[in-house]
């Protein structure tokens, strides 16, 4: 399916959706609210079939985070780019991890390093840190006098 | 971690294997809950080689942090320079040229071969067979030494940059690669008649850590792993970059989802990487083998994706840019991240000799994992 294509099907599926431009694929932004929903009708409309979850990025952008999905699709070949943007203070967000199994370890590698909570995932604790880490190492505002070195 | 060894209140018990095991390929940590001898349930702990790569490359200029890269799947190094750069060119809009776009290609195929005869030398060794693990170093000492003329280097090889390759091939190179292709080709019949016909070896490879097609997609499983569960996943063919679209080659993909079929679909991409190096090695068009670039690189504002496919499966870069000389933000998408996850639904029911024989079929690298 080519972007445009996609972009009429997306339309269709979801109320108002919005999109950026000048991406590389095409690019859909949705709020926390309603991702749970959203997720779940992409992975399952059959046109879409958004079935391989293949990176999910968390961003700080100091005044807000931004949870970035690359999606496609095993049999039509198309990719999705999914942006939600998340509040700085609480940044919270439902898990997908029920919808790509995959999305478990990300998930946990987000909340480790970013601190964004994913309600309803199974076991969301560190990853990489030890349990007694404090702070969330890939913020902006990170500081390590010990263990970072400054270039 | 220690109290976690005990018995759980069903009498299972929590046993760690690792981070210190010969079978872990590094320090990867599982913490096993067994029944008898039957895995309930694998759990990974990560971080004992965790560096925050990512943290460290937002302070690198876009033609330092490659560098850094070659330290994550230290056994595809190039291969993470490439995508690495792939992704910078894309943002400065860069053309390789076709010289270098070979070069690439020939190093990324000698990088594979390198690394799937350390996986087979491996696994072999996992499942109780020493003598492999010599076998496929021998050869891969060969590798290791074209490369180093080269490049410079035997594992770390920051041979590629953005713009092209860091220098030329050494005039030895062609001569070296047609010694060594015309002396492998009959090694691979020799690995199989040692390990691929082994009936012993078979028993303990097939039925083994079945994943499914389905399970293979939702877990985010790539390259052989995913391949050998029939999931048609190869960068190389679904978006093809450099000279992959000019070369005939197969993507190897298998049916059975099991430990025998991963084993086997790793076999056959040998196969096709000798067939790509035979296809381009007399073909290196002369010219330039880099672009002349800016000292000092700047990635308009946006956002760049690149993937390529590493001995281990997809590989993806995403840089975030806001228009200065490095990175707002990056992430890498490793390939041994996702395949790891399906560890505990491939594990679960078999037996714990069989754990090892599953991680050796996922060809794991740590570092990769951990970043």
């Amino acid at each position: 399916m080519n972007p445009q294509e996609l972009k009429q099907q997306l339309e269709a599926l979801l109320p108002s959706p919005t999109f950026e431009e000048g991406g590389e694929w095409t690019t859909l932004y949705t709020d926390p609210a309603t991702w749970a929903e959203t997720a779940r009708r992409l992975r399952t409309t059959k046109v879409l079939d958004l079935d391989y979850l293949f990176c999910v990025t968390a961003v700080d952008w100091k005044t807000h985070f931004t949870m970035v999905y690359h999606l496609s699709s095993t049999t039509h070949r198309h990719t999705l780019v999914v942006k939600i943007r998340l509040d700085h203070e609480h940044p919270e967000v439902a898990t997908v991890s029920d919808i790509w199994r995959t999305a478990e370890f990300h998930e946990r590698e987000a909340y480790d390093l970013m601190g964004v909570v994913f309600t309803g995932h199974p076991d969301l604790r560190r990853l990489f840190m030890t349990d007694d880490w404090k702070g969330w190492p890939l913020r902006k505002d990170y500081e390590d006098p010990v263990n970072m070195i400054k270039l | 971690m220690i109290e976690e060894i005990g018995t759980t209140e069903l009498g299972e018990l929590v046993v760690n294997l690792g981070p210190q095991h010969p079978s872990t390929h590094g320090v990867l940590h599982l913490v096993i809950t067994l029944s008898g001898e039957t895995i309930k349930k694998v759990e990974p702990h990560l971080g004992y080689i965790h560096r925050s790569i990512e943290k460290m490359c937002e302070s690198l200029s876009y033609r330092q942090f490659i560098y850094v890269t070659s330290r994550m799947d230290y056994l595809s190094s190039h291969i993470n320079n490439h995508g690495c750069a792939l992704c910078v060119e894309k943002g400065m809009q860069i053309e390789v040229p076709p010289r270098a776009k070979v070069i690439r290609v020939l190093m990324d195929e000698l990088t594979r071969l390198a690394s799937h005869q350390l996986w087979w030398g491996a696994m072999a060794m996992d499942v109780g067979a020493l003598t492999p693990f010599f076998h496929a170093f021998r050869e891969r000492e060969a590798i290791n030494d074209i490369m180093e003329k080269t490049c410079g280097a035997r594992l770390t090889m920051n041979y590629m940059c953005p713009g092209g390759v860091a220098f030329d091939l050494h005039p030895d190179f062609q001569r070296e690669v047609k010694a060594f292709l015309a002396f492998f080709h009959g090694k691979l019949d020799e690995y199989d008649e040692l390990v691929t016909d082994n009936v012993i070896f078979q028993g303990r490879m097939e039925g083994v850590g079945y994943l499914s097609r389905e399970d293979a997609i939702s877990y985010g499983c790539s390259g052989p792993t995913a391949r050998a569960s029939g999931v048609s996943c190869d960068i190389r063919k679904l978006s093809p970059y450099e000279v992959y679209d000019q070369v005939r080659f197969e993507e190897v993909t298998g049916t059975g989802g099991d430990c025998f079929a991963r084993y086997k679909v790793r076999m056959g991409e040998m196969r096709q990487s000798i067939s790509i190096i035979e296809q381009l090695i007399d073909n290196v068009p002369e010219g330039d083998f880099q672009a002349k670039t800016k000292a000092v690189l700047k990635l308009p504002k946006g956002e760049f994706y690149s993937k390529v496919e590493t001995a281990r499966g997809e590989f993806g870069v995403y840089i975030i840019s806001e228009g200065a000389t490095t990175p707002y933000r990056i992430k890498f998408r490793s390939p041994g991240f996702s395949n790891l996850s399906a560890l505990d639904h491939m594990a679960r029911g078999h037996k714990i000799g069989d754990l090892v024989a599953i991680m050796g079929t996922l060809d794991l690298v740590i570092p990769d994992i951990d970043r």
